[in-house]
């Protein structure tokens, strides 16, 4: 029996990973959720959109804003779509439409 | 050559056309806009916009606009100057400066070059009016649709 549990609890480890990204907001976002910048370590994150997803969880304000609303992505500066793998310590940004010019 | 910048101050079209345009004998066109703040008519009207910007990336954004230019357009000299902060009503907010033998291309470029910046450029525009209230500008479809007609 005891073997047993070790084992699932080895497996759990090397499927497991360990991610600590820089999450920053801007403009209506940034406003919104009431901060520019924080750290995530999101337990089970392996592409944008399920970070996004994990922050979401953060409250219902967070939620509707993330979720309910176009949000643009970019990461280590360069846009990107929902499905792009994360890697630990990369930035991620949230931003609405741009709106400049 | 060419000059890209970010800036709270605001800028001198003439100075930046006279950068341009110097020393450059092979210059046959130059093609400069300049986009500016300007009143919407409402009774509580627009007297400045708070532009916000993701400082790390809208200068690598703009350097990446202007290498495609290059690629697709025979030019001479580009500036492009854009300004964050509060910029007021009447004030020059951006600046699209594009020099090249023929006017063809310089047109082309400069349409280009703002087209795309005002889609893919990380910056984003509130306005605030007489009686203090402030709004964020929202994305428009013109402007998407302005962009995504420069792409094959």
């Amino acid at each position: 029996m005891a073997g047993a549990v070790i084992t699932s609890a080895l497996v759990f480890k090397r499927a497991g990973r360990e991610l600590m990204l820089k999450v920053r907001f801007f403009a209506s976002l940034r406003e919104g959720v009431g901060c520019d910048c924080i750290e995530l370590r999101p337990e089970q994150a392996a592409t944008v959109a399920e970070a996004i997803a994990a922050l979401a969880e953060r409250g219902p304000r967070w939620r509707e804003l993330l979720l309910a609303t176009n949000v643009l992505a970019a990461v280590n500066h360069e846009m990107v779509k929902p499905d792009h793998p994360l890697a630990d310590g990369d930035e991620l940004a949230l931003f609405p439409p741009v709106t400049g010019g | 050559m060419d000059c890209i910048r970010v800036q709270r101050k605001a800028f001198s079209a003439a100075q930046e056309y006279a950068a341009l345009s110097a020393d450059a004998g092979d210059t046959g066109a130059v093609v400069l806009f300049v986009g500016k703040v300007r009143s919407d008519g409402e009774e509580n009207p627009v007297v400045a916009l708070e532009l916000e910007h993701y400082p790390d990336m809208t200068e690598r954004v703009l350097e990446q606009l202007v290498r495609q230019a290059r690629e697709r357009w025979q030019l001479g000299r580009v500036r492009l100057v854009h300004r964050v902060g509060r910029v007021a009503l009447g004030e020059d907010i951006v600046l699209v400066a594009v020099s090249a033998p023929h006017r063809r291309e310089a047109f082309a470029a400069a349409e280009y070059l703002m087209d795309k910046l005002k889609s893919v450029a990380p910056f984003w525009k509130k306005e605030r009016r007489r009686d203090g209230a402030e709004t964020w500008v929202a994305a428009k479809p013109s402007d998407e649709k302005a962009a995504s007609r420069w792409d094959d």
